[in-house]
């Protein structure tokens, strides 16, 4: 056990001296996941809401496609959108592989499908007669429909912090869109992967632990939030 | 929507901390995993970013994806070692001017008992082959990079073609196949420069087998033709080349050390 307890020893030691890379790298996913988080709950929010309200057919087809895209191995959204990106694909143009704007793009890609799900999800659970009733009291579709966010704003509330909770701790698109470059797309996970590759593990303990009280951090100001 | 409003105007805040960073003028560099694991480019680029005031963008991978991400014109120049590959490379007009930047060779290592044998053996050819007659376990990176592609010439010049419960493909980078090799205490071709960043602490496999001609290992870079790729940043490619081949970079390169030997070594001239 003199392993672990040592590594423990110096990780708790590295976080202490603050290491320099290791916030670099704090800085770098909170930003990215920040702004992926955003940009989901801009487009996955309209989005479930718009599914959840109407009645169309098929309507059981995009539910289920949505639930689909839920499980997408992080892997599989940083290779398609490697191929998207690579100067050999259809936006390579632009020149983005190995940016931090790759990094966001993949993980908003990754994110839209969980906040539209637990989107529709906050919808279905919502009080049916919302809106008759306050179509009965005169409101129009406009005001009907911000008196049903209003009502379910908590479930899109868990729907944005479960997006975040998804790219914050995928490894997937960030390695794989980033590049791992220090001090430039090098986020806490692909930090994680890369030092236990190096076999510095001490180092990628202290990470994990900055990791879990970053994400623990940002999920506490979110419920706060919530709560009021 | 009043309750959303809050959430909305801590995330602007935070997004304004850590927006974009400064325009400072980027260089991507795709290069071998052993000049990152041994720990020579982080003592070699700040050197050169410093001088003109640039980032290099280094994305470590195998050589074979490292000429691939050239090939594709994601990168700027590339760093790698594999001279029959880099080659290739620029006669099918990928590449443009490559120029020798340093040297080390492989060596074979291995459990300190050494369990086939491969201590006595005469050539590396024979010292692979004595690993699959005993059926010893070897982990190869399998990642088609300079170390794996050389490997596999060894294994044709032993006339072997290596399968078996026993050849293990692991598929990573240099680092983690020592790790591996380590937990698994089996024999592995490293270069020298990842081997000895690893000896003491993070590996207790000695070399075995080492000094053979064949295991020579020159590193190359090469700048992404400009012709081909209009887009590369090819006068900042040519900088990083002129300073890693110049006198400064070539000082820093001879004076690396890991545990207190030299990882690299540069050509006389």
């Amino acid at each position: 056990m003199d392993f672990i307890a040592e590594s423990w020893r110096t990780a708790l030691a590295l976080i202490i001296a603050l290491n320099r890379d290791v916030f670099t790298a704090v800085g770098t996913s909170l930003a990215v996941s920040l702004w992926s988080t955003l940009l989901a709950a801009l487009l996955g929010v309209p989005l479930g809401i718009g599914v959840g309200i109407a009645t169309f057919p098929g309507k059981r087809v995009v539910v289920t496609l949505l639930n689909t895209l839920m499980a997408l191995p992080t892997v599989v959204i940083g290779l398609l959108g490697y191929g998207m990106l690579s100067r050999q694909g259809p936006l390579g143009g632009f020149g983005l592989l190995f940016t931090p704007t790759a990094m966001v793009i993949g993980q908003t890609a990754l994110a839209i499908p969980i906040v539209a799900n637990y989107t529709v999800g906050a919808i279905a659970g919502a009080d049916a007669r919302i809106i008759a009733t306050a179509r009965t009291l005169g409101a129009g579709p406009v005001h009907c429909l911000g008196q049903l966010v209003k009502e379910v704003r908590f479930g899109i509330m868990a729907a944005i912090i479960a997006g975040f909770g998804r790219v914050i701790a995928e490894v997937g698109v960030a390695m794989m869109l980033g590049g791992n470059i220090r001090g430039y797309t090098r986020t806490m996970t692909t930090a994680i992967a890369l030092e236990t590759s190096k076999g510095e593990f001490a180092f990628g303990l202290a990470l994990g632990i900055i990791l879990m009280a970053a994400a623990l951090a940002v999920n506490l100001g979110l419920n706060a939030l919530q709560q009021r | 929507m009043k309750s959303l409003r809050p959430l909305l105007l801590v995330l602007a805040g935070l997004l304004l901390f850590t927006g974009p960073a400064t325009a400072t003028e980027h260089l991507k560099m795709s290069t071998t995993t052993s000049t990152q694991d041994s720990g020579l480019l982080p003592v070699l680029l700040p050197a050169f970013e410093k001088k003109c005031n640039c980032k290099v963008d280094v994305i470590a991978v195998g050589t074979g994806q490292a000429l691939k991400l050239g090939e594709a014109g994601d990168v700027d120049v590339v760093f790698v070692h594999a001279r029959k590959l880099e080659d290739k490379f620029v006669a099918d007009g990928f590449g443009v001017n490559r120029r020798d930047v340093m040297y080390n060779d492989f060596v074979i290592i291995g459990p300190t008992n050494d369990p086939a044998g491969i201590a006595r053996a005469k050539t590396a050819a024979e010292a692979l082959k004595l690993i699959a007659a005993r059926q010893a376990t070897f982990i190869s990176r399998g990642d088609r990079s300079g170390t794996n592609i050389k490997e596999k010439e060894l294994w044709k010049a032993a006339g072997i073609e290596p399968k078996g419960s026993w050849y293990v493909e692991a598929g990573q980078g240099m680092g983690p196949v020592i790790t591996m090799a380590t937990e698994r205490q089996a024999y592995t071709l490293a270069d020298r420069g990842t081997y000895n960043a690893y000896k003491g602490q993070k590996t207790d496999l000695t070399i075995l087998f080492q000094g053979e001609k064949g295991l020579f290992n020159p590193y190359g870079i090469i700048a992404v033709n400009p012709k081909r790729f209009p887009y590369v940043k090819y006068d900042l490619a040519m900088k990083l080349i002129d300073f890693v081949t110049g006198p400064e970079g070539q000082k820093i390169i001879a004076g690396y050390k890991a545990h207190g030997e030299p990882v690299f070594f540069i050509y006389r001239k």
